[in-house]
């Protein structure tokens, strides 16, 4: 450890409150008395659904450029997933299965 | 009589509020996974770098944000200077900017816990509250209130044994963190059978699509999400038509 105590306190202190800073914007920006605007009333609504999207192409970001073949891996597991979903509707089995899967599947390719 | 109706009361209240952590365990569940296997993987790589799991601890505690996170763990074995830390924690958390906005009415209804709701948002508790479907007679603040607590708990578990044991875990566990993708799969797929309206959706996947390919993994997410943004204020017309005609 080259970094002194001090310094490391004083990196984390300041992790810490620019990550609390970036979550704290949009309720200092339209928490106060005055409300949300139309605008960003919408936005509320449709962002949820929409970001989500985004971040399951977040994670399967590694696919670019595709790996091959752990790619496949990825992929059949996240199909698994959506499959099993629609099937059984149930969070848990299709969370644990498509993560076995893809365990075996990494191991195997 | 008047005691043992207290007594009933303070049972009945035990009762309910156990409904709840129990709700609010099971939902969670997803992430508990995800976090202590991702929380140990950070707490080894803290270790690694010559910081033990005190330091573990009070890093998963004070800033608790995933990947940043990891970056840390570079800034810290090369005490970097503050300005650049700070300018790197901003960008790369900006995201969260975005996630607030969908619970501002909720998280001020929160009273005492409201602080707390906004720097315990990350993209796992994000996902998890958007996707919750209470029960009617669940105090829903409650719940969420927990859920957010029990999922900075499996982070803060993780990194510690991490940074505690990590070295001793054999690696069997390759591949668990899938577990955080196949969650936010999980709540797409449930937005996509719910929601009236699949646009946003579908936008987000193209806007996502788009930035990876054209800007690469590193810096597509911010490009991203303000893409998402301008294009759903662009097609607000259509949408809000298309929820009226709905309803």
């Amino acid at each position: 450890m080259s970094t002194s105590f001090l310094d490391a306190v004083f990196i984390i202190a300041t992790a810490a409150v620019c990550t609390f800073v970036t979550r704290l914007l949009p309720f200092v920006l339209f928490g106060g008395k005055r409300g949300m605007p139309k605008a960003v009333k919408y936005l509320a609504a449709v962002l949820p659904s929409a970001i989500i999207a985004v971040l399951v192409v977040y994670c399967l970001k590694g696919l670019v450029p595709l790996q091959w073949p752990k790619g496949i891996a990825e992929l059949a597991s996240v199909a698994v997933v959506i499959v099993l979903h629609l099937w059984k509707r149930n969070t848990l089995v299709s969370i644990a299965g498509g993560t076995i899967l893809y365990m075996v599947l990494i191991r195997l390719i | 009589m008047s005691l043992l109706l207290r007594y009933d009361g303070v049972l009945l209240m035990k009762k309910s509020s156990l409904k709840e952590v129990k709700f609010a365990f099971i939902n969670s569940l997803p992430v508990l996974f995800g976090f202590i296997f991702l929380g140990i993987a950070f707490g080894i790589l803290l270790q690694k770098a010559g910081f033990n799991y005190i330091w573990a601890f009070f890093t998963s505690l004070t800033v608790y944000a995933g990947s940043l996170q990891f970056v840390l763990v570079s800034f810290l074995s090369s005490g970097t200077a503050l300005p650049v830390v700070a300018l790197t924690t901003l960008f790369i958390n900006s995201r969260h900017m975005f996630y607030g906005l969908s619970f501002i009415e909720t998280f001020k209804s929160m009273g005492k816990r409201y602080p707390y709701m906004i720097f315990s948002l990350t993209d796992e508790t994000y996902s998890v509250l958007c996707s919750l479907k209470l029960p009617d007679e669940m105090d829903g603040n409650r719940v969420r209130f927990l859920i957010a607590l029990f999922n900075q708990s499996y982070w803060i578990i993780g990194s510690v044994l991490g940074a505690l044991i990590g070295r001793l875990i054999p690696f069997g566990f390759d591949g668990i963190e899938f577990s955080m993708t196949a969650l936010f799969v999980v709540i797409l797929v449930e937005r996509w059978k719910t929601d009236g309206v699949r646009v946003p959706a579908i936008v987000g996947l193209i806007c996502g699509i788009i930035s990876l390919l054209a800007l690469g993994a590193e810096s597509f997410l911010l490009p991203a999400l303000s893409a998402v943004v301008a294009v759903l204020l662009l097609l607000r017309p259509s949408i809000e038509g298309g929820r009226e005609a709905e309803r």
